[in-house]
């Protein structure tokens, strides 16, 4: 930090011509401290001014105990080490330039609008979203670091992290960009084939094997009593060519992201069957996330980051904002799709294929909230389905992946309202979830790949 | 029959097929007259039908049958190509900006492909040895297609731009060696002979002799090399996005519209062809007669 004179001080009567520091040089003494250790001091300071608010009592037990005694003493009652990480978030950014990744779907919603609206640049940052052709490419780019952030898939970080499908790369999920938001949709002849028992032989596509669609739609025909590994054919296909192979008859249907749903329904190819919020209400789909070495090298950037998308998941959850937020992300330069298409999305009121409008303001949702307990389904499901096998430590891997204690920490930030708790259960299809028996869920079902 | 007059009756008889291919395509696309009165409907009927995008209430149907037609077409073209260079930031560009980046990535893979294809491809027609002995590498390599190659690419170079020159190089290398060392193999012999009674020193035999001789072969490979390369660009660029004609095609396939894929699927024919009409021209230059 460069520190020239003002001119008020060169110019006070009082100063003497040369500051005369021990170090010969013309500055006081005390600009030596580096800016960081200065935003400490003035922490310190605080605190001890807040304990002893009195200057007598304070030069007295200062002068009694010593400085360092003092300092210990207040460090081992507060954490002192998180306030002065929080104050360093103010600090300057280590990296104004960024680039971040997505994918054309509803999903990435605040993401993308942070841009227009101009939420990056209040938090002084200069981002580049960038659109992407698959999740394979975004997996791909961010262990390449092409990219510093991105849109992912919710299980996606907790596979790389673990090294499924990929080498592995600790990666960590600042935000949920989106819940619910999805839903299976049937080609247009299967419109009296409305009950899942009678989807032996179908064939389905979802964007990626490790993604909340796959794991949704598995647990949804399981509980039908389907084995999704061997009554049904479950395909990776990514989301624009769902429509056409829908309209080819190369697929029965998908679990797809919007608003590839809501375009079948538009392109008159198929119907929507279920929206996914009526399988787990709530449920997460789309995460904002980065690796861990970009957060531990940038964490002023990454802190402004999460500040950026938080307020832009603010606005999003407001439903007054929905139309105009569709009307700012439907140009090519984000999705590149119909506004009308993405309206009946985002607000809900929708034509539903079979010709009914339906209202359903929670269709998509844009709950922020990384809770570990998601992570922790997601492991579970990847089990289940022999993703991952062998002992698996749900909540270590749950808690180093998914920021929960950060995401809240910069909500208060933002003067938002975080909720408590760490682990909330969950209601899927009528069965609860509960974290702390996460491997007693596991083993519960019927059909799965475990069993035997 | 003059040769004036030949070209005269072909360029004819080519805007006839072209007026008929079109006039069929309009036939094909002509809309089946969608009931577009809003009478008789209810409110929410109307609603429901403004969701599908087709307005009763507005007269003719704003969304076709899917297919565009000749006219809708037509616009498209001159809508693109009356603001080929605007840029609205990294996602959204003009046709010649993104032509641009294609044509700057084949160009960069198929020089790299020179570099290594034409001395390896002298080396391996003048030597015996080392064509025996590259062979089976190159019968191996030569197969595998372009795209194959790029998760390995992704991969190993960690770079997606670099990767996508990485692959219009390894699929221009191949037929440019194979016509390299053929041509320069197939040097008459009698040619060879005189240099050596001259006792021209090597250097000099291989650039006065050979390559004058081999030239025409040399250019036929790196013409089939440029068709490859410009095949695999379009590819590789829907795989990897970010820029390129590729790109573009993908986003517009993204946003399923019809119109501007088949838009982009004539600019990727017309350059094509433009490229390959250069080669020709330069083989042109080089071929001799006996």
């Amino acid at each position: 930090m460069s520190r020239l004179p003002t001119l008020p001080a060169a110019y006070d009567a009082d100063r003497p011509l040369l500051l005369r520091c021990a170090c010969g040089a013309d500055h006081a003494p005390g600009e030596h401290a580096s800016a960081e250790a200065l935003s400490n001091d003035k922490i310190e300071a605080a605190l001890v001014k807040a304990l002893f608010p009195q200057d007598g009592v304070r030069r007295r037990f200062l002068q009694a105990v010593g400085a360092n005694t003092a300092r210990a003493a207040i460090a081992s009652l507060l954490p002192l080490g998180a306030l002065q990480a929080m104050a360093q978030d103010k600090a300057p950014l280590e990296k104004k330039d960024l680039k971040i990744g997505f994918i054309p779907i509803t999903c990435a919603t605040p993401l993308i609008m942070a841009h227009p609206l101009g939420f990056y640049k209040q938090q002084g940052l200069n981002v580049d979203v960038v659109k992407t052709a698959g999740w394979a490419l975004i997996r791909d780019k961010m262990l390449n670091k092409e990219y510093d952030a991105t849109h992912f898939l919710s299980p996606m970080p907790l596979a790389i992290s673990m090294g499924v499908g990929s080498n592995a790369v600790p990666m960590e999920v600042a935000t949920i960009q989106n819940t619910n938001g999805q839903a299976i949709t049937l080609a247009n002849k299967h419109k009296d084939k409305r009950d899942p028992k009678n989807w032996k032989g179908f064939r389905f596509a979802v964007p990626f094997e490790f993604s909340m669609h796959n794991f949704l739609l598995r647990y949804y025909v399981a509980e039908h009593g389907l084995n999704p590994d061997t009554d049904i054919q479950i395909r990776v296909v990514p989301p624009a060519e769902m429509v056409a192979n829908l309209r080819a008859g190369n697929i029965d249907g998908y679990l797809g992201p919007d608003p590839f749903n809501q375009r079948a329904v538009f392109e008159e190819v198929g119907f929507l069957h279920i929206l996914t919020k009526d399988i787990w209400n709530g449920h997460p789909c789309c995460a904002f996330g980065t690796s861990a070495a970009f957060i531990q090298q940038n964490p002023n950037t990454f802190a402004a980051l999460v500040r950026s998308v938080l307020t832009a998941s603010a606005m999003a959850r407001e439903p007054k904002n929905r139309e105009l937020i569709a009307k700012v992300i439907a140009p090519a330069q984000y999705l590149n799709q119909p506004e009308t298409v993405l309206t009946q999305v985002l607000t809900g009121r929708f034509a539903d294929g079979l010709g009914n409008i339906r209202t359903v303001p929670d269709r998509a949702d844009f709950d922020p909230i990384p809770w570990q307990s998601m992570a922790v389904w997601m492991l579970t499901q990847m089990k289940r389905w022999g993703y991952v096998k062998g002992e698996v430590d749900y909540k270590q891997i749950a808690e180093k992946v998914y920021l929960l204690t950060d995401a809240k920490k910069r909500m208060a930030e933002l003067g938002q309202k975080p909720p408590e708790g760490a682990y909330p259960k969950f209601t899927i299809m009528g069965k609860v979830f509960d974290a702390a028996k996460a491997e007693e869920y596991t083993r519960s079902f019927t059909i799965s790949k475990m069993a035997g | 029959m003059s040769a004036k007059n030949l070209n005269l009756k072909a360029a004819l008889l080519s805007l006839l097929v072209l007026v008929l291919l079109i006039g069929v395509w309009h036939l094909a696309t002509l809309s089946s007259a969608p009931n577009s009165s809003a009478a008789g409907m209810t409110p929410e009927q109307i609603e429901y039908a403004k969701m599908l995008g087709k307005d009763p209430t507005a007269g003719a149907a704003q969304k076709g049958s899917g297919f565009p037609t000749p006219a809708q077409m037509a616009a498209t073209i001159a809508r693109q190509l009356a603001h080929p260079f605007y840029d609205n930031g990294p996602n959204d560009k003009g046709i010649a900006i993104q032509l641009g980046w294609s044509l700057l990535r084949v160009g960069s893979g198929f020089l790299l492909a020179c570099v290594v294809a034409l001395p390896l491809g002298f080396l391996i027609g003048m030597s015996p040895l080392f064509r025996k002995a590259l062979d089976p590498f190159i019968q191996v390599l030569k197969p595998i297609s372009p795209l194959a190659w790029m998760p390995l690419a992704l991969y190993t170079i960690k770079d997606s731009s670099a990767s996508g020159i990485f692959v219009i190089f390894i699929c221009s290398v191949w037929p440019m060696l194979l016509n390299t060392a053929f041509g320069v193999a197939s040097v008459k012999r009698e040619w060879l002979n005189v240099a050596a009674t001259l006792e021209v020193r090597p250097m000099r035999k291989a650039l006065r002799v050979i390559l004058p001789a081999a030239a025409p072969t040399i250019l036929t490979g790196m013409r089939i090399s440029m068709g490859i390369a410009w095949l695999v660009i379009v590819a590789a660029e829907m795989l990897v996005g970010g820029t390129g004609i590729g790109y573009f095609l993908w986003n517009e396939w993204n946003n399923l519209s019809l119109t501007n894929v088949i838009f982009a699927i004539l600019v990727i024919g017309v350059v094509g062809m433009a490229l390959d009409l250069a080669f020709a021209a330069v083989q042109k230059k080089v071929s001799y007669v006996e």
